[in-house]
């Protein structure tokens, strides 16, 4: 009854290849882009902005990255948290070595720089596959992540070994820094996060996103029917670090602040982002979005409740965060293993009936 | 040269104990195609379960007012990890029966997380020194006589490793539940058709692999005490993983020692001229200069793919 597509024709090609082909999705996310962009602004405080919103865009942007990897190409990697180590640095150096330098352009070009790191350690996967290649992978997350630790010209030779964000202002705007506001942060990164959204959600519509969809399926299916595995592993992976690159450049510059490899970039980076793409979907755009928020949400939620609500003590509701993430987890994947994106999936098709049975 | 010899020693004997964490992965991977990342968190909570039965600050003591024997402890807590081989196929792989592998991987993650709150929450996250009386120190005649260094609580591991693969492999091949796990290895469908149980080898085989965790936990828990890094070493046995390859007993044995040689040497050869501390991704990338010749590991089934 609420989704129903019935008396909504298309007439031309263009209309037919649209995103969003139903007047209904046009006005749901036209209204969530409405009231993220005009509504939040107006409301958003330091807290809200540093614990949830920023924290959810910029997951959301690595975990975009990272479905294109996994959820489209196939290739699992558990390196995600190097890549986007190699993302905060680049652009950290860009902006200490270049001032001048517009800060949008900074941090693109440090995806540029991690997409060609990312392409290098994607050598492996032509000759390496499923579980074999995700331990490969971890062989780029440990050197990164050493790499950073270790030579002192990435940190610019300073004494404790931690990068600090300059203060930086896109349209005259402060949006690095300690003076940032929250509204001009949030803004930098949803622009971001939406713009690289759509160029995903295009990509993967495209020639090449049915490659590695061809790739994921069956490689030597894909191979046979003339798709080169190089290139299209390849353009994966570079495609993927480039978005996991710019995550961890906003990750570092506009969220936190300051960094330090080895605990802002470890291995639990990696392993949260592979959950949200699971929990939200492999394979879907919406699907990084919604495993996003509730990788987000759900542990501060469980950490509110158990702190707040029951008074327990914080080492405690520590552990017990913990145990109940993970039987979340558990109890999602047997519930629902295609994720977030499969359960709107259903409901829509419950909508669309609904009142009736059929 | 005493001291190449040394360094190669101590990597054999590191390698042993790498590969005692890897043995279980492949347990578990042979016979139901699940990569278990939890067996590291697996190899903790044993330790911790046993330094509970055990000693006399554990809680068993302030529960019963006495400790078990080592003995005794050890049994115990070979009857946890039954239960929790139990509960995890009860609860957990029962219903994810013919998922993606991925799907079954990220719920080993979960397992992960779930027991690693469990164990900080029932046994506390302080650093506990586990003594079941394992020799410790330099092995004297060697160091008096040769100056030569061997850690006994190595010897130890090594000895026991060895007695494990031989206890396994007496099991796999020799008894009736041995070749019932082979057949299930080979093809769940097959030996399902033949009156196979497959409900009933997984508990079979988690608990094994929860009793190969258990003798990891131990000699990893007498040579650093048990703390909460004893999950991680599950990273440190990954490359020797896929260097032996995923399948392969053997394999993780070799591939143990290779990578504890390969690292001990890079450490002190190599070492002082790209900085320390290489030892976080040496590992790997060693396993990845093999795995570029074979795919599959050293040891690794061939992979024969089909369109």
């Amino acid at each position: 009854m609420f989704y129903r597509e019935a008396g909504q024709f298309k007439t031309s090609y263009r209309a037919d290849q649209g995103i969003l082909t139903i007047v209904q999705d046009r006005f749901v996310i036209g209204a969530f882009a409405f009231v993220a962009f005009c509504v939040v602004p107006f409301f958003i405080n330091d807290y809200w902005a540093n614990a949830i919103l920023i924290h959810v865009l910029v997951y959301v942007l690595a975990a975009l990255g990272l479905n294109i990897l996994t959820g489209y190409c196939g290739q699992v990697s558990l390196g995600t948290g190097g890549f986007m180590a190699v993302g905060a640095y680049a652009s950290y150096k860009l902006i200490t070595a270049f001032p001048e330098m517009n800060f949008i352009v900074a941090i693109l070009m440090s995806g540029g720089i991690t997409a060609a790191v990312g392409v290098v350690f994607g050598l492996p996967s032509l000759r390496i596959k499923g579980f074999y290649l995700a331990v490969a992978t971890l062989a780029a997350q440990f050197f990164l992540v050493w790499v950073f630790n270790k030579f002192g010209w990435f940190f610019n030779y300073s004494p404790t070994g931690m990068i600090v964000s300059p203060p930086r202002e896109v349209f005259g705007f402060l949006v690095t820094g300690p003076q940032a506001s929250p509204e001009a942060r949030y803004l930098f990164c949803l622009s971001f996060v939406v713009v690289f959204a759509l160029a995903a959600k295009n990509i993967v519509r495209g020639r090449v996103g049915r490659s590695w969809m061809a790739i994921r399926d069956m490689d030597i299916a894909a191979e046979l029917i003339g798709i080169r595995p190089l290139e299209a592993k390849l353009t994966a992976f570079a495609v993927s670090s480039f978005y996991i690159g710019v995550a961890g450049a906003l990750y570092f510059n506009v969220w936190l602040g300051s960094a330090e490899p080895t605990e802002a970039f470890d291995i639990n980076q990696s392993f949260f982002v592979l959950f949200i793409i699971i929990i939200g979907g492999l394979g879907s755009i919406l699907g990084s979005f919604l495993g996003a928020a509730f990788m987000v949400l759900v542990p501060i939620t469980l950490k509110t409740v158990m702190v707040d609500g029951f008074g327990f003590a914080v080492g405690a509701a520590k552990h017990a965060e913990v145990m109940l993430l993970g039987t979340l987890i558990i109890l999602f994947l047997i519930v629902e293993p295609h994720g977030l994106a499969r359960l709107w999936q259903i409901l829509k098709e419950k909508l669309r009936r609904w009142p009736f049975p059929y | 040269m005493l001291f190449l010899l040394e360094t190669v020693v101590s990597g054999l004997l590191a390698g042993v104990m790498y590969s005692l964490v890897a043995l279980g992965f492949v347990l578990i991977f042979k016979a139901s195609g699940i990569f278990n990342f939890a067996q590291g968190v697996f190899a903790l909570f044993a330790g911790l379960a046993l330094y509970d039965f055990i000693a006399d600050d554990g809680w068993f003591y302030h529960m019963f007012g006495f400790v078990l024997p080592v003995w005794a402890g050890i049994i115990a807590t070979m009857g946890v990890m039954i239960i929790v081989a139990w509960l995890v196929e009860f609860l957990v792989l029962r219903h994810l029966v013919n998922q993606e592998p991925i799907i079954l991987f990220m719920s080993t993650i979960g397992l992960a997380y779930f027991l690693e709150g469990l164990g900080d929450t029932l046994f506390g996250s302080d650093v506990k020194p586990l003594d079941i009386g394992l020799p410790h120190g330099a092995v004297d005649f060697l160091l008096d006589d040769y100056n030569f260094y061997v850690e006994k609580l190595e010897i130890v591991a090594a000895v026991v490793a060895a007695v494990l693969v031989v206890v396994l492999a007496v099991f796999f091949q020799k008894t009736r539940i041995g070749r019932a796990l082979r057949a299930v290895a080979d093809d769940h469908q097959a030996a399902l058709s033949v009156g196979i149980s497959l409900r009933t080898i997984w508990v079979i085989v988690w608990s094994v692999s929860g009793f190969v965790a258990l003798v990891a936990g131990i000699m990893w828990g007498s040579k650093s005490g048990i703390q909460f890094s004893l999950s991680l070493i599950a990273l440190k046995a990954l490359p020797v993983l896929i260097l032996g390859g995923f399948t392969s007993v053997p394999g993780a044995i070799i591939g143990g020692l290779i990578i504890g040689v390969g690292e001990k040497v890079a450490e002190v050869y190599a070492g002082p001229f790209v900085g320390s501390a290489i030892e976080n991704w040496f590992a790997y990338m060693l396993a990845l200069a093999f795995l570029l010749f074979r795919p599959q590991g050293l040891f690794g089934e061939k992979i024969i793919e089909r369109v």
